[in-house]
């Protein structure tokens, strides 16, 4: 069992070392990532959600994080199966749930509830909110976009990507104005995203910009906001760079995975492939401390390059 | 052209066709995200009724998108059987919807009135339908199409494996369909969706399923549904593909959104004709999707049910084995809860019959809309009374890679012992070789996937 877990561990590491390569070689363009269901997606960049080149690594590692999502459990309930050791090889080749077994044509009680426990730990990320504890620890005021409730919130991406009259007020009273580096943060779709790994990506970000020798303007918090709030807040306080942190669409096996957006100069109009992302942050994918010393690498090169997306070479 | 009606003493006039048609439709979250959508339920029906008195030519006389601005509609003029449009052309919506559902129209009469329909005017008649009309109509349609094998009989329910994995493990998404295969699954298709649209990684997932299925000689299709390009590519390169993938939008902005045009969907079907694996004559798999379309900001002022339906006039000039509508996927913003995930199923499920297309539908959510699985167990009965191709298994319905929920492995085997119906002829023929199934019913060997090691 343990070898297995040290060989999970490599491989997932492994895998990490690829994702966060690929993830921020390119932002994603939909001509070159497209596929599928992917294709179809309803906005595959400019929305919190694992993209094609980012998609989430998802393996059965074990998890110390309390989280009601955690993975699946990876016992089989099959109970003959023709080739017993063979069950435990197709188990830790995937976290798909296999092996579960069934009773007639259905499945049983323990896999079901499984399954609705982890359905309604990505529901509750959804239709939460941000800890006020959490935001204070960083001191982090809020500002609000214009959805106005969870369901509008759902409903009309467009209102989330403009801060209310009060929000803008806010922003231009307490924040420095043309800061080199402008943080932002936002539940986006999870609360629960920014509650789990704020704590570990931003000391780790911070620490990285000092070590490149960058300034930091007023970091605060969105609440309601979608990726594109990020050009609201370039025109207002026209930063050189700007990274938000904003909650990704829950999935089943995580309900708590960040995403990092990267602007040069961000402001309205912006085209998708301008900006640069890391996906699938959360302690089962691309760790947060990890992600955080990386967000302060592409900041500093964004800055030296004077361009993101596509545009910057890494 | 009438645009002008009168409901519970108010009086209503639309601005045009567009007008009509959007505020006709069911609520739905992505009408009213377009400022499309009408403003209350009264004005909704004063919607259908202009709508019901139009005629087809009414119809066709005032295209929305204008061919010569759009090739998508373009496709669509152009596969107009002017005999069949000749004969009807003076009907009303209304009067074509009766048609479709009286019982002078069977199979063989839809079939041939489809071909001198428009994709608006199988739109139109779609707004003019409640649910058990759209399953009623869509009931009479069988489409039967082949690749390696034969699916959309009477009485099938056909199902693509969709065993994904978060990095595209060979190994992983091998245990996932082991596991689908084990239950009956995969009669439609195996297919994949991967993480990395690469060329050499499309050749890689196509060589291992091929190799699965010949080993336990499985009749089934392989399909990874890669972009198009990237697909024909490892064709190019000598991958086995049965079936060739790309998702389709309801215009041509729209597709050119997903990288494609009408020129590049004909070269695939040049070099499928030449290089695909599979007997034909059908090898296409387009999915579609509510919303699309607004997503990309290529709707032009159209509604979502209607750019829905321009995307089955696109998929019908090249003879798809399967299509799905990912009806769930696109988010809530164009589909909020269950009950419009649910009507939109019914509605592109039936759009595409009438189109003549062999349609399937990945009864699917994401976690961010207001729906659950039970709303999924209600959807996949509702589509499988409806006479649906196939539906979408994937293991305990929660996709690994893409992060949302579709029907399981458990629920398609469900779906056919409760609804009578079973897996693709072939495909239970192999079953019952490999002691899966018996008398259409699983056995007590179902479930075990180490079957296949």
């Amino acid at each position: 069992m343990e070898q297995q877990l040290d060989f999970l561990v490599d491989k997932v590491v492994a895998e990490l070392q690829k994702k966060l390569g690929e993830a921020t070689e390119q932002a994603p363009s939909p001509k070159a990532e497209t596929g599928g269901l992917i294709q179809l997606r309803s906005e595959p960049k400019a929305e919190p959600v694992a993209s094609a080149t980012t998609a989430p690594t998802q393996a059965p590692v074990a998890n110390e994080q309390p989280a009601p999502s955690a993975e699946p459990e990876r016992t089989t309930h099959v109970p003959n199966p023709k080739y017993k050791e063979g069950l435990d090889e197709l188990l830790s080749s995937t976290p798909a749930r296999i092996g579960v077994w069934r009773t007639g044509v259905r499945p049983l009680t323990k896999t079901m509830l499984e399954l609705r426990r982890d359905h309604a730990a990505a529901v509750d990320a959804v239709y939460g909110e941000v800890s006020q504890a959490v935001l204070d620890q960083y001191s982090l005021f809020t500002v609000e976009t214009q959805y106005d409730n969870t369901e509008n919130y759902l409903k009309r991406p467009d209102m989330g990507r403009v801060l209310t009259e009060e929000g803008v007020r806010l922003l231009q009273e307490r924040c420095q104005k043309k800061p080199q580096v402008q943080i932002v943060v936002s539940d986006g779709l999870s609360a629960a995203a920014v509650d789990a790994n704020l704590k570990d990506v931003l000391p780790s970000l911070m620490d990285s910009l000092k070590s490149y020798g960058l300034t930091c303007g007023t970091p605060f918090f969105i609440q309601g906001g979608r990726v594109a709030s990020m050009d609201h807040v370039g025109e207002i306080l026209e930063p050189e760079v700007l990274v938000l942190l904003i909650g990704e669409r829950p999935g089943l096996v995580t309900a708590h995975s960040m995403s990092a957006y990267m602007c040069y100069r961000p402001r309205k109009g912006m085209v998708e492939s301008e900006r640069t992302v890391i996906s699938n942050i959360h302690r089962q994918g691309t760790s947060p401390v990890e992600a955080g010393a990386h967000i302060g690498t592409i900041l500093s090169k964004m800055l030296e390059q004077k361009a993101s997306g596509v545009k910057l070479v890494l | 052209m009438n645009t002008k009606t009168t409901v519970l003493g108010q009086t209503y006039q639309f601005r045009d066709l567009k007008e009509v048609f959007a505020k006709a439709n069911e609520d739905k979250s992505g009408d009213q995200l377009a400022g499309l959508a009408a403003a209350d339920s009264r004005e909704r029906v004063a919607a259908k009724q202009v709508l019901a008195d139009l005629t087809l030519a009414d119809i066709r006389n005032n295209p929305m998108v204008p061919a010569e601005e759009d090739e998508v509609s373009r496709v669509i003029e152009e596969g107009i059987n002017e005999k069949i449009y000749s004969e009807i052309k003076n009907w009303s919506v209304a009067e074509l919807r009766e048609y479709i559902l009286s019982h002078q129209a069977g199979d063989n009469e839809l079939k041939r009135i489809s071909r001198g329909l428009s994709s608006e005017m199988i739109a139109a008649t779609a707004k003019l339908m409640s649910n058990l009309d759209l399953i009623t109509a869509a009931s009479k349609i069988k489409v039967v199409t082949h690749a390696n094998t034969v699916i959309g009989q009477k009485g099938v329910l056909a199902s693509r494996v969709q065993p994904n994995h978060p990095s595209d493990n060979v190994q992983g998404i091998k245990a996932s369909l082991y596991e689908g295969l084990s239950y009956g699954i995969g009669d439609a298709v195996i297919g994949i969706n991967p993480v990395i649209d690469t060329a050499d990684s499309v050749k890689d997932i196509l060589n291992m399923t091929k190799d699965v299925m010949t080993k336990f000689d499985i009749p089934t299709q392989n399909c990874v549904l890669a972009h198009v390009s990237t697909q024909m590519r490892a064709i190019r390169n000598g991958a086995p593909a049965d079936l060739i993938f790309q998702s389709l939008a309801g215009s041509e902005k729209g597709n050119n959104a997903f990288g494609i045009d009408v020129a590049l969907l004909d070269e695939a079907d040049e070099l499928m004709r030449k290089e695909g694996t599979s007997y034909g004559p059908n090898f296409w798999y387009f999915e579609t999707g509510q919303g699309s379309e607004l997503s990309s900001e290529a709707h032009h002022g159209m509604d979502q049910v209607t750019m829905e339906a321009r995307c089955y006039g696109l998929a019908r000039k090249y003879n798809p084995f399967i299509v799905n509508t990912v009806v769930g996927f696109i988010g809530p913003e164009y589909l909020y809860d269950s009950r419009q995930v649910i009507r939109a199923g019914l509605e592109d499920h039936y759009m595409g019959k009438m189109h003549g297309l062999p349609m399937g539908c990945d009864v699917c959510y994401t976690n961010h809309m207001k729906v659950d699985q039970n709303d999924m167990d209600n959807l996949g009965i509702l589509l499988s009374s409806a006479g649906v191709n196939f539906v979408i298994g994937v293991a305990m319905a929660d996709d690994v890679m893409l992060n949302y929920q579709s029907t399981s492995f458990h629920d398609i085997a469900a779906f056919r012992e409760v609804m009578g119906l079973r897996p693709a002829p072939d495909f239970e023929k192999w079953l019952e070789k490999m002691g899966i199934m018996e008398n259409g019913r699983l056995t007590a060997k179902a479930g075990d996937p180490t079957i296949f090691m």
